[in-house]
């Protein structure tokens, strides 16, 4: 019998493990509403692991609370394309309506309202989550309608679906969105191509992963089958949390059997028989979905035991859900999360093909990628190498979005030059700029949009964020160095310290106090975050800053006051706290410098 | 040569499966670190020890020593890279080295006057951190903590306690002791852990002791810290 206790449940449902510790405590929390010491005290007990263990995985993620939230979580979402679409009045008018501060529960604890991370609905935003569900397209009318119902404490299941309809806005489908697949033929072709046969088609693809880093598929799965170790481990990476970047949130909805067969052939390749999918915390409503095609796959013998038939090809899939936490997309902060721990990336090398989960062999793709491995499949690596360019092959799906008539997907062979999608989006005049690959990625410029996207010229995760003329590339930088202080995990000195010293100094320039002085400094900052930084978020925190001052410079330079230092302290604001003491707001109580 | 690497084309010996800091070490060559302690894993959080082997940015404390590796350890672009993070260390904290007890015997204090750091050079960050001085026998003082983890590592892998942990993430990250209260006094912290005695700066505190040995005469008050032959014994006062 199922304990009524929702922590007991939560805890029995896992069999105990402290390995789904992430997992336990966001059932619990999704039970209660937040995490008071007392449930994190018995989450310790029941587990019989230190309350410091929970404690650190409650404090880590941004989507777990140890202060009580409202019965209704509203998160805006606050990626660039957000604000260009209005998020800032569309959250000044729910706080007005609620009467709440920013980050705070109203008094009758109904409601909560806070800004979050981009929601990958960048295409369709500005975004919201409302309990950890998806609602696109905010505009006054909705948030109107939306206050309405919680207002009337309507229960999210009884909100018309309207209001959670996600589109799938694929503008241009390739050789991936347009073949439709038919359920189990790449596990068949798997299975007649054999294990060793997987592998050398998929060298032969010369298939490069899909998340960013670009390494060649083949090569890791090869690497991954070869470690010594008796079990190994397949891991989809859905953390898609690249600001600006939605194709995997597409993928998940529309195709998921494609990404699960993707994995069986990449388990049945290296010899593994259970595989994670990690999902998003921000896509936690596409679970039911993902666990029913799961189920629906099982019944007819797509996965479990003995896969299509055949004897020894066990493969089967779970789903961990994240909890707002970008650095998790790292592949080794991945593995932690699976593990039940903080998301701090790992030191590397060893890597997850030799020592990943648990330690033990395993392949991390991303979920594109894995979507192609069964395009591999079926037509073999010679027939997939064909496409793309000579180092870049296949095809890519773009996530367009910002500053353009038909925001969207865009699935193009690799070597598509960035013109081509600004005009097939319908953003062809007056195109100041384009954020390639997110934050952290490059601000591409108009004499710049010959170039292609292809691992050898403008590697891409996908995200492609268009900035038309009448935008400030300063707001765009400045946002993404929120971002960063936002996301950093914290581990590495250079990036925990040196993402907030980016934001001091980005704000010091804002409020137009800035000088040439602060430039100097961020330059400065960027390159020891470049070169020290533990990871890959760290090495890239400062490339926002670095191109909107090369490429945007008078964008900066109107903000700078024309001095070469101004002092950091603000000798008006430091009066702030006496006159708050003293009641006063007379001229006498301000410093004003003189004119 | 086999089993060796290279600092400005002489020839370094490794035992195989030594870290360059830990080879550096064997050598007699100094490698500037925070988060290390010979006792425990290497962590790799302070980026100190970076060192440049055959052109890339790496920690010295977690690569492994190989053949044919060329070091870089001490030219003045890398020392100035290490002023910058024992900068950063400063300013993310409260770190008032006149007014501390630890003072001499501070391993940031002492790193600080190793390479030359006049100023803290960033703005300061001044956050409100908390002190736990409930336990009997010693104060935590987070102002001074600079998330070197050697603690939690000390009571996890040595005491086998699990008293300490870091909580939150980015600069929100900060030490958590396990106890139902939080406090170090309802803990099973003893003053006889090896997690008590492994603190580089001023977080944990013995109480009681703290002018025992006079300012000024203390480890690092009589030798800087790169004259060092043991640096895993960690001064106390």
């Amino acid at each position: 019998m199922r304990s009524e206790n929702p922590v007991a449940a939560a805890v029995e449902r896992y069999n105990s493990d402290p390995l789904y510790l992430v997992q336990i405590i966001r059932e619990a929390q999704a039970a209660q509403g937040w995490l008071s010491r007392e449930t994190q005290r018995e989450i310790a007990e029941r587990l019989t692991i230190p309350i410091t263990r929970v404690e650190s995985v409650v404090k880590f993620y941004s989507f777990f609370y140890d202060k009580p939230r409202g019965a209704f979580r509203l998160l805006i979402s606050d990626n660039i394309t957000d604000r260009m679409q209005g998020n800032q009045s569309l959250l000044e008018r729910l706080l007005g309506r609620f009467g709440v501060k920013r980050g705070e529960v109203s008094a009758d604890g109904l409601v909560s309202v806070d800004l979050t991370s981009c929601t990958g609905l960048c295409d369709q935003g500005p975004g919201m989550l409302v309990n950890n569900i998806a609602v696109p397209r905010l505009s006054e009318a909705r948030i109107d309608a939306i206050a309405d119902l919680i207002e009337a404490r309507t229960p999210l299941g009884h909100w018309p679906a309207e209001i959670f309809h996600v589109e799938d806005n694929v503008q241009r489908a390739g050789s991936l969105l347009q073949t439709p697949m038919t359920p189990g033929r790449a596990l068949d072709a798997a299975i007649a191509l054999g294990r060793q046969g997987v592998l050398d088609e998929m060298k032969r693809s010369n298939l490069r992963g899909r998340g960013g880093a670009g390494f060649a598929t083949g090569l890791k799965w090869e690497a991954a089958r070869n470690a010594p170790g008796a079990d190994r481990y397949i891991v989809c990476n859905a953390d898609e949390g690249e600001p600006g970047t939605f194709k995997d949130r597409v993928l998940l909805t529309s195709h998921p059997g494609r990404i699960f067969e993707g994995m069986a052939i990449a388990g049945y390749a290296i010899g593994a028989t259970r595989g994670f999918l990690y999902l998003r915390g921000e896509y936690e409503y596409l679970k039911p979905r993902l666990d029913a095609e799961l189920d629906r796959m099982r019944l007819v013998r797509r996965l479990g035991p003995a896969i299509r038939g055949c004897a020894g090809f066990d493969f089967d899939v779970e789903i961990h859900v994240g909890a707002g936490a970008y650095v998790c997309g790292e592949e080794t902060a991945l593995l932690e999360s699976i593990e039940g721990k903080p998301g701090r990336p790992r030191v590397r090398p060893p890597f997850p093909a030799t020592h990943g989960y648990l330690g033990r062999p395993t392949a991390i793709n991303n979920v594109e990628t894995l979507c192609q491995a069964t395009e591999v499949a079926i037509n073999g690596g010679a027939a997939f190498a064909r496409q793309g360019t000579k180092n870049s092959t296949g095809s890519k799906i773009l996530s367009v979005s910002g500053d353009c008539e038909r925001p969207g997907l865009y699935e193009y062979s690799f070597g598509v030059p960035i013109a081509q999608v600004l005009e097939d989006a319908g953003a062809a005049r007056d195109v100041a700029a384009v954020q390639v690959s997110g934050p952290s990625g490059v601000l591409m410029t108009p004499d710049e949009f010959t170039r292609r996207i292809a691992f050898e010229d403008v590697p891409t995760t996908g995200a492609f964020m268009v900035f038309g003329g009448q935008r400030d590339l300063f707001e765009v930088a400045r946002n993404f160095v929120h971002f960063f202080a936002h996301e950093s995990c914290g581990f590495c000195t250079p990036c925990r310290v040196g993402t907030s010293l980016q934001r001091q100094m980005v704000e010091k320039i804002a409020e137009g106090r800035g000088t040439r002085y602060e430039i100097n400094e961020l330059m400065r900052v960027r390159g020891l975050m470049r070169r020290m930084s533990h990871c890959g978020l760290g090495q890239t925190a400062g490339n926002a800053i670095f191109d909107g001052w090369n490429k945007f410079r008078p964008a900066f330079e109107r903000r700078l006051l024309a001095l070469e230092f101004a002092p950091a302290a603000d000798l008006d604001a430091a009066l702030s706290p006496a006159r708050a003491v003293t009641g006063r707001e007379d001229e006498g109580a301000h410093f004003r410098a003189e004119a | 040569m086999e089993n060796c690497f290279t600092i400005d084309e002489q020839p370094i010996p490794f035992t195989p499966g030594q870290t360059l800091l830990e080879a550096c070490k064997s050598a007699g060559i100094y490698v500037p670190h925070l988060c290390h302690h010979p006792e425990f894993t290497p962590h790799g959080s302070c980026k100190l020890c970076i060192v440049i082997v055959n052109g890339r940015t790496v920690s010295a404390c977690t690569i492994m020593a190989s053949t044919g590796q060329e070091v870089v350890v001490d030219t003045p672009e890398l020392n100035a890279m290490r002023r910058s993070i024992l900068q950063m260390l400063f300013v993310e904290g409260n770190h008032f080295c006149p007014g501390c007890e630890k003072s001499g015997n501070c391993q940031l204090q002492a790193l600080g006057y190793e390479f030359e750091m006049t100023t803290p050079h960033f703005v300061e960050f001044y956050p409100t951190l908390d002190v736990d001085a409930s336990h009997p026998d010693a104060i935590i003082d987070r102002s001074r903590c600079i998330q070197c983890e050697l603690c939690v590592r000390a009571s996890r892998d040595v005491d086998h306690k699990e008293v300490f942990g870091l909580g939150g993430r980015g600069l929100e990250s900060k030490l958590i002791i396990n106890s139902p209260s939080g406090k170090l006094v309802d803990s099973a912290f003893a003053i006889t852990d090896r997690a008590a005695h492994v603190c580089p700066v001023g977080a944990i505190l013995i109480k009681r002791v703290g002018f025992v040995e006079p300012i000024g005469e203390r480890k690092y008050d009589r030798e800087p810290i790169s004259a060092e032959t043991d640096s895993c014994e960690i001064a106390e006062s």
